[in-house]
């Protein structure tokens, strides 16, 4: 990377000396929350949930580095997440027998680890791209899995490995045994990482990922060879995947089989997508959101499933940008004092969007309780009234609402739609001038 | 020689298989270059559909019925879904199908219950057809190797000598031009897709019985049909075949091989302790994921897969 | 600079919906926290489940066996989810809840095993007793065993033993072939499984052993083949849901005689799906419906009555009435008193007498092997198979000798 990479990097410089300050006062934000958070939700469940949190953003972060900054759907994200994991547990248990390692630096293992696997993976994936790049990390990704449950003399097959936290070389006093102390581990570890993967997008390498994702030929012209940029962004990717996983062995002192497999990896890209591809924030709000729901959701209704499976479509069709990208096309509106005419248009929308929703819910939750009371369960009660999912009038009522809000919405939507691109002309032209 | 026979045989079995439960999902990748994720899912409505239509009217009117409810279905997700989304881009309509397969999985179980059903072979074709090597083959069997092979011939006659594959293959690369010369392009995609969907659902109808009717039976076929599809190259129909075939033979050999890794790998010189961890592993115990060890090595040696018209 | 206004936004948003989780409460009733799949492909299995536990529940309030204390079941799903269920597990804890079960997923167990001893330890306060009532690793009670920990169900090297024992004593059995689903469990079971049968008789002996990734094989024939190519005239197997079903369905198809024996065909869905392929194989279980055994008989009916469905965890109520009684013992329902009356304590069952053994909390119970047969008094609905009890095992049979070195708290 000689001459062009540097005149990159000099012109970008100045925009990162503009930006440097918010930079920081972002970053300092950051560390705030993560500071004050845990003393908000004191309880087990809490710390545990933002434990979790912070592992999943550091996940996400590192799989958006590839599908957001290098256009490359990793289908086997968890293989460098679980054996990132696994390299961190074994190092955990020599630390366990007495290795003078303070346990809060473990995470690293996890980074050596993940990349390590990262290599060979990433070797022969990254000189494709596209479909045929994804579907091989499809097929590492079953074979890793396969592996893994084969050598149950490395990796433990279902019971996994575990070690304690608790018995390494204490630092400052602390043991990490306790939930509150690992939650600063990890938040640290989090902030770390996330600045990192940030410092990366300014890099070179970033931006020539960002070139590779919208044009390997042109870059391929620039005298960068396209294949070299994927891999190489490839390792990083999977050495930041590695410290989410050795994260997640200090906090669940556990690591099975499942966490490299395709539930998790599934989970990762939903995530990411639901949170927004495009930003950086992006993954970080996903990772929040879908962290919550999984476990708030699930403690509220049976239905949860196809509720999350209904807003992933509802997002796919409606705001392929995800929540950041909802957020940024409205930024500039908002900016430009033009929320007020907009959020008149949305209002408009609200009560056909909201009657829409209620015979969702209803059709869904009736269903859901028509089984509970075959199995000889309670039907309960919906919006405070009772329900009966055997009386077939009370399928009429959420049917009839769900085709009258449905009818109405697709009505009204044209004009929410031109409402918001009429802003954002305005907005834009009002920037231009 | 008999052995050798019996081996061939049940590989050929497997790979006819392998080609029905993929057939649908090589037409839509190929010729629209959509990572169809819930291709399992309809292959699940299929069965069941096929499973409420035999308890009323019998398996045949299930055979016709039950694929070509799943194609309406099919064409109705592609007008009011993909069709929408497909301007957002691959990974749009990519997600749009996981999304869409999730959501499948949580509505039949809510229609047909959590357990498997009673979906049954016909009693027309449950006896045994032959016997070789002391193994009895089912009269079904047969059935199912025909259906794959009448589905290859089929749909690799529509595609080469029909004017629509015509129209078909040439949208897939000029849309623009296709377009001009007065065909409806979008309309030819949304066919493809229904027509896609109901192989799946064909599918369904002949594997639910000759397997099970369960909620988990997207998931169990599992990646298997995507690695049949991007083996044999995007947009090949004989080369799905031929991946299928592959898949089948050399999965049903390596069962057969109970030499452990290390034996095998020192008998050509490459040393892997044969007392270690992976040394013990024998090559039938690594049979299962010898599809996809095939999928790597394909892709990474030959990017567009075996006889694969495109690269991406 | 829009990105960093939206990754400001984002943390705004994260800290605003943070506000949603809801704080710790306590109660006078004594809460079990059941958790096992509830949504998901393994949901109906965790149903099953839940429906068990809450017919138990209801026996013992109703007549008052646990004293004046009243169970509640407090439904969790983990969807097999080892992290999921750590997550449950500290909210349980946070809830003031002291009594856990699950049973469905040998990591899900080790994860909660493993998670009660290190909470119990570190939070003697909040301890929890962790009541097994399905997952059969035997690990659980040998090497990787906790005192925290009691175990309902027999383990797979019992069931084996069992198994084992009944094939060594069959004339006819000569050449017995090991097929598992390749995990920790399969694995376990296969182990087993040759160290029990291998060599016992002269004319006995082990022709092969298989294990199979969980849950990716679409077409069994080959592995019949070579089972038959081996010559096998009975099958031992662990594996279970779909597997097993595809596993006995080939065999059925291609006229492959040898018996199955296995751990769970006796699931009703298992039986419905195999059919009438399934006649003649073999289960080992702590009982089936056509055990003499009135009073089980009694709620069998009562169960079929209330849920629509069959009755199937018998040590599910066993191991409720079991508790309830313990803390009835201890006049407390504090987990560490509860535990100690549970370590040690032999009580009747209208099966026999079980004792919970002291050295590793593995309950003894008797088992029975029994097989598919038709014109029972109780078949399967929609197949006309039901189980036959062709050898029985009593509780002290079941024990093996254990590798546990735990240590009693306090």
């Amino acid at each position: 990377m000689s001459q062009p990479a540097t005149t990159l990097a000099a012109t970008k410089s100045r925009h990162a000396r503009q930006g440097g300050l918010k930079i920081a006062l972002v970053f300092g934000l950051a560390i705030v929350v993560a500071l004050i958070a845990p003393h908000l939700f004191a309880s087990g469940f809490g710390l545990s949930l933002l434990n979790r949190m912070a592992i999943a953003i550091v996940f996400a972060l590192s799989f958006n580095m590839l599908l957001g900054q290098g256009g490359m759907l990793d289908f086997g994200h968890a293989v460098f997440f679980g054996l990132g994991g696994f390299a961190t547990m074994h190092l955990l248990k020599w630390v366990d027998g007495g290795l003078p390692l303070p346990v809060a630096l473990l995470p690293l293992a996890g980074a050596l680890g993940g990349a390590f696997v990262a290599v060979p993976a990433g070797w022969i994936s990254t000189r494709r791209e596209g479909t045929a790049f994804a579907m091989i990390t499809l097929g590492i990704a079953e074979l890793a899995v396969a592996l893994v449950v084969m050598i149950p003399q490395w990796f433990g097959g279902e019971e996994g490995v575990s070690g304690d936290r608790s018995g390494g070389m204490p630092l400052f006093g602390f043991d990490f045994g306790a939930a509150s102390q690992i939650y600063y581990v990890l938040a640290f570890w989090a902030l770390i990482a996330a600045a990192l993967m940030w410092g990366v997008t300014r890099t070179p390498l970033g931006r020539l990922a960002n070139a590779v994702r919208d044009n390997p030929l042109r870059v391929d012209f620039l005298g960068y060879d396209p294949a070299r940029i994927r891999f190489l962004t490839f390792i990083l990717s999977g050495f930041f995947a590695g410290i989410a996983g050795g994260m997640q062995a200090l906090n669940d002192e556990i690591l099975t089989v499942s966490n490299i497999g395709s539930q998790a990896s599934g989970a990762v890209l939903l995530m990411t997508y639901i949170g927004g591809v495009g930003t950086f924030s992006g993954p970080i709000i996903g990772a929040v959101l879908i962290t919550l729901l999984q476990m708030a959701l699930g403690t509220l209704t049976d239905a949860w499933q196809l509720y999350s499976g209904l807003i992933f479509v509802a997002m796919v069709l409606w705001a392929p940008g995800g929540i950041s990208g909802i957020i940024r096309s409205h930024a500039p509106i908002l900016r430009g004092g033009l929320g007020g005419r907009l959020l008149a248009a949305y209002l408009a929308l609200l009560p056909a969007a909201l009657v829409t929703l209620a015979g969702i819910i209803g059709l869904a939750e009736l269903a859901y309780r028509l089984q509970a009371v075959r199995g000889g369960g309670k039907p309960g009660h919906l919006f405070g009234l009772a329900v009966s999912p055997t009386t077939p009038w009370q399928w009429l009522i959420p049917l009839a609402l769900f085709l009258f809000g449905a009818a109405l919405l697709s009505r009204l939507a044209p004009g929410a739609r031109a409402a918001w691109q009429e802003a954002a002309a305005f907005a834009a032209g009002r920037r231009g001038r | 020689m008999q052995e050798a026979l019996f081996v061939l045989l049940n590989g050929l079995v497997y790979g006819l298989l392998l080609f029905m439960l993929s057939s649908g999902l090589t037409l839509i990748v190929g010729m629209m270059g959509v990572l169809n994720f819930a291709h399992a899912s309809f292959y699940m409505l299929g069965a069941y559909f096929a499973y409420t239509i035999s308890v009323g009217l019998g398996f045949w009117p299930a055979l016709i019925a039950a694929p070509l409810l799943v194609g309406v279905l099919g064409v109705a997700v592609e007008r009011y879904g993909l069709r929408a989304v497909h301007r957002h881009g691959k990974l749009a309509e990519l997600l749009f199908t996981v999304g869409l397969a999730f959501i499948i999985g949580e509505i039949v179980p809510l229609i047909w219950g959590r357990s498997a059903v009673p979906y049954r072979v016909p009693a027309l074709l449950d006896f045994p057809a032959f016997t070789l090597g002391g193994i009895q083959y089912q009269a079904y069997r047969l059935f199912m190797m025909a259906v794959s092979v009448a589905i290859f011939a089929g749909l690799y006659a529509a595609l080469a000598r029909t004017r629509l594959g015509l129209v078909i293959r040439a949208a897939l690369t000029h849309p623009d031009m296709v377009a001009m010369l007065g065909h409806d392009v979008p309309r030819v995609f949304t066919l493809v897709f229904g027509a896609g969907c109901a192989l799946a659902g064909l599918a369904g109808v002949i594997g639910g019985n000759a397997f099970t009717t369960t909620p988990g039976m997207a998931e169990a076929l599992g990646a298997i049909v995507f690695a049949v599809v991007i083996m044999g190259g995007l947009g090949s129909i004989p080369g799905a075949l031929i991946a299928s075939l592959a898949i089948g033979l050399i999965q049903t050999v390596s069962i057969t091989l109970d030499m452990p890794l290390g034996a095998m790998l020192g008998h050509i010189g490459l040393p892997l302790d044969p007392h270690g961890a992976l040394g013990q592993i024998t090559i039938a115990h690594a049979a299962p994921a010898v599809p996809y060890l095939m999928l790597v090595l394909v892709l990474a040696l030959h990017p567009r897969g075996l006889m694969g018209a495109r690269a991406d | 600079m829009k990105r960093l206004k939206s990754l400001a936004l984002g943390t705004v948003a994260a800290g605003a919906l943070m506000a949603a989780i809801a704080p710790a409460r306590a109660d006078e009733v004594v809460r079990i926290a059941y958790i096992d799949p509830m949504s998901g492909p393994f949901a109906s299995t965790g149903r099953l489940g839940e429906q068990h536990f809450r017919f138990a529940i209801d026996r013992v309030n109703a007549s008052h066996a646990a004293g004046n204390r009243t169970f509640e079941l407090v439904v969790m799903d983990n969807e097999v989810s080892a992290e999921k269920s750590l997550t449950l597990f500290r909210k349980a804890v946070d809830d003031g809840i002291h009594y856990i079960t699950q049973g469905n997923g040998s990591s899900v167990a080790f994860a909660l095993s493993d998670a009660t001893a290190k909470n119990n330890r570190r939070d003697p306060e909040h301890a929890v007793l962790y009541l097994n009532y399905a997952a059969v690793d035997p690990a659980l009670t040998n090497e990787k065993c906790n005192w925290w920990h009691f175990r309902f169900d027999a383990d797979s090297d019992m069931k084996m033993k069992a198994l084992a024992s009944y094939i060594v004593a069959s004339p006819n059995i000569h050449k017995v072939y090991v097929f598992n689903q390749d995990y920790s469990f399969g694995q376990s079971v296969e182990r087993a499984a040759v160290a029990m049968i291998g060599n016992k008789r002269p004319d006995l002996q082990i022709v092969g052993t298989e294990r199979v990734p969980l849950g990716k094989v679409t077409d069994f024939t080959p592995y019949i083949a070579k089972m038959r190519a081996a010559g096998a005239d009975a099958v031992v197997t662990g594996a279970w849901g779909t597997d097993l079903t595809l596993l006995v369905k080939a065999a059925a198809d291609t006229g492959f005689p040898a018996t199955f024996f296995t751990y769970y065909l006796g699931a009703r869905e298992t039986v419905q799906a195999v059919g009438m392929a399934g006649k003649g194989d073999a289960q080992i279980s702590e009982w089936h419906e056509n055990v003499d055994a009135p009073a089980i008989d009694r709620m069998a009916a009562e169960f079929k009555a209330k849920y629509n469905e069959n009755f199937y965890y018998w040590r599910v109520v066993d191991m409720i009435d079991t508790l309830a009684a313990a803390m009835k013992q201890a006049d407390s329902a504090d987990p560490l008193k509860v535990g100690r009356v549970l370590s040690g304590m032999k009580f009747q069952t209208p099966l026999g007498p079980e004792e919970i053994r002291a050295d590793n909390h593995q309950l003894l119970q008797p088992m029975y092997v029994s097989i598919l047969a038709p014109d029972m008094p109780h078949m399967f609905p929609g197949v006309p198979l039901g189980f036959k009890t062709i050898k029985r095992f009593d509780a002290e049979e079941t024990r093996l000798p254990t590798t546990c070195a735990m240590k009693a708290p306090g």
